[in-house]
């Protein structure tokens, strides 16, 4: 599964700092047929969430309605240096993530 | 000689859209409206996730393109007007789909450490629609904003 992550490596202490997560999946929606006529199966990243340090700082709760690789661009202000997780999770519960480090100043 | 190279190009690229659109087009067509959502699906939805509190206008601003090309994948960026302190933040945003076969498109939820309310994704349209969102405040208040495109090639539910 890839993943693309946007962030800053270095922010000073209170800054607001912008984050970008991308990940590659084509939410399948359930309400497509195929060639025969019959529905394809739903197939979606149903949470999104954002930690810092262990402690969440935005989540996210996908529908269909999202489109196929879903992007999401948030933002979270800068406390310490730390560690950033991204974590994607599916209708049966599989998970992705990716980690970014942040330094604050 | 080069000249007509390069309009039989065009001829045959424009052919070959004109061919994707109309599958599309059939494609549209085989499935009836009364799959999709409506404004009272919408209305149900906000108050599903939010209960019955005041809705009031204003605060949430939303960004969409005035037309897309293609429903499926539409930018769309949510601004909520809140300072973002530990007192007085936005705790919850909602995105409501008047047309989609399911009115929730996405929910957020934000905090005061989040630092700035605004929240940017890509969305599904399954035709030309006025999309909402909500705000749920820190003090419980409910704010609506909405922003309407116009969906040329047709998303329909497919794709």
């Amino acid at each position: 599964m890839s993943i693309r992550i946007s962030a800053p490596d270095t922010a000073s202490r209170d800054e607001i700092i912008e984050l970008k997560a991308l990940i590659q999946h084509p939410m399948e929606t359930g309400y497509r047929r195929n060639n025969r006529g019959e529905i394809i199966e739903r197939d979606i990243i149903t949470t999104f969430e954002c930690t810092y340090d262990g402690d969440t700082v935005f989540q996210a709760r996908f529908h269909p309605g999202i489109a196929a690789n879903p992007f999401l661009t948030f933002y979270t202000r800068a406390t310490r240096s730390g560690t950033l997780e991204f974590r994607w999770t599916d209708q049966n519960g599989q998970s992705w993530s990716e980690t970014h480090s942040l330094s604050v100043e | 000689m080069e000249m007509m190279k390069q309009d039989k190009f065009n001829f045959m690229l424009d052919r070959r859209r004109l061919l994707t659109l109309g599958t599309a087009g059939l494609v549209c067509a085989a499935f009836p409206m009364s799959t999709s959502a409506e404004a009272a699906d919408a209305d149900k939805a906000i108050r599903d996730l939010f209960g019955d509190g005041e809705l009031n206008e204003g605060r949430v601003t939303v960004d969409l393109p005035p037309i897309a090309e293609n429903g499926n994948s539409v930018a769309i960026k949510v601004t909520v007007d809140s300072p973002m302190t530990q007192k007085n933040h936005v705790r919850r945003i909602a995105i409501i789909s008047p047309r989609n076969p399911l009115a929730e498109v996405a929910e957020f939820q934000l905090g005061p450490r989040a630092g700035k309310a605004e929240v940017a994704t890509r969305i599904r349209m399954a035709g030309t629609q006025t999309i909402r969102a909500v705000a749920e405040m820190s003090d419980g208040s409910l704010w609506l904003g909405k922003a309407s495109t116009v969906v040329t090639l047709a998303a329909c539910i497919i794709g």
